[in-house]
């Protein structure tokens, strides 16, 4: 009876799952995110299952399409690696240089804009209204990409 | 934005308001921020891209998107609306963190 190559399945199963966990999960928390330390960890271990995996469909007895298949996933694999550093370390720099951005020490530049109850707010309200009854200390501007 | 969120409590005691600022329109922000993500804090709407024009932060055309929308930054005010902390990344997977701007709200007076 001919065995299955689990290290082939487990190692091509699991260099998907490193791959996408970092865009559907490990994004969220800065610590997995700034570094992608879960995934290139999960990348490690299906790297190694691949690699012995494929060792083993060279072996003199297997059949040629084995040894095709083996291939192809673990070069899948190593893409799957290289996609998702291409994400992070290139695609993740495309970001515009925003030279004229106010500095540290300047005024902040004025706003009026509206708010999610469809109110007009400006700067100076956010700056005077109170924070638990007590007047605020100052605002915290965070500019975003918008819903996904 | 999910960290800051969570850390919230925290910025209400130093006496910061956190606001958030995007080309969502107000509808997009009450669906998706508000009511499915649980936000909490201060969204602001800027779908015109007016303010983040003035303040140099727009990203033409994002590729995701395919859009001009709002590239990430930060922006401490003290009272006086004056700018006393600030971040703007140069990758969009590394942005400010509830800690660091906590740290840096302590100089405020």
């Amino acid at each position: 009876m001919r065995k299955t190559n689990w290290q082939i399945w487990t190692g091509f199963f699991l260099s998907l799952v490193a791959a996408f966990s970092y865009p559907l999960l490990f994004v969220r928390w800065a610590i997995t995110r700034e570094f992608p330390w879960a995934n290139l960890t999960l990348f490690a271990i299906a790297l190694v299952l691949l690699f012995l995996g494929l060792r083993r469909a060279f072996k003199p007895d297997k059949k040629i399409i084995s040894r095709i298949f083996s291939s192809l996933a673990a070069a899948f694999g190593v893409l799957l690696l290289a996609g998702l550093l291409y994400l992070i370390y290139v695609m993740g720099s495309w970001l515009p240089a925003s030279t004229g951005a106010p500095q540290v020490g300047q005024k902040a530049p004025a706003f009026t804009l509206t708010d999610s109850n469809d109110k007009p707010v400006t700067l100076a309200q956010l700056l005077a209204e109170p924070i638990n009854n007590k007047p605020p200390k100052g605002v915290l501007l965070i500019f975003y990409r918008g819903y996904w | 934005m999910r960290s800051f969120e969570k850390n919230l409590n925290q910025f209400s005691e130093a006496g910061i308001r956190v606001v958030g600022i995007s080309v969502d329109t107000p509808d997009e922000t009450r669906k998706y921020m508000i009511q499915k993500a649980g936000y909490s804090f201060t969204f602001l709407s800027d779908p015109k891209l007016e303010t983040i024009r003035r303040y140099d932060l727009v990203h033409a055309n994002e590729i995701a998107s395919g859009k001009d929308i709002a590239r990430p930054a930060e922006f401490l005010l003290d009272s006086s609306g004056t700018i006393r902390w600030r971040m703007i990344t140069e990758n969009f997977f590394k942005i400010a963190q509830p800690e660091q701007v906590l740290q840096a709200t302590k100089a405020l007076q």
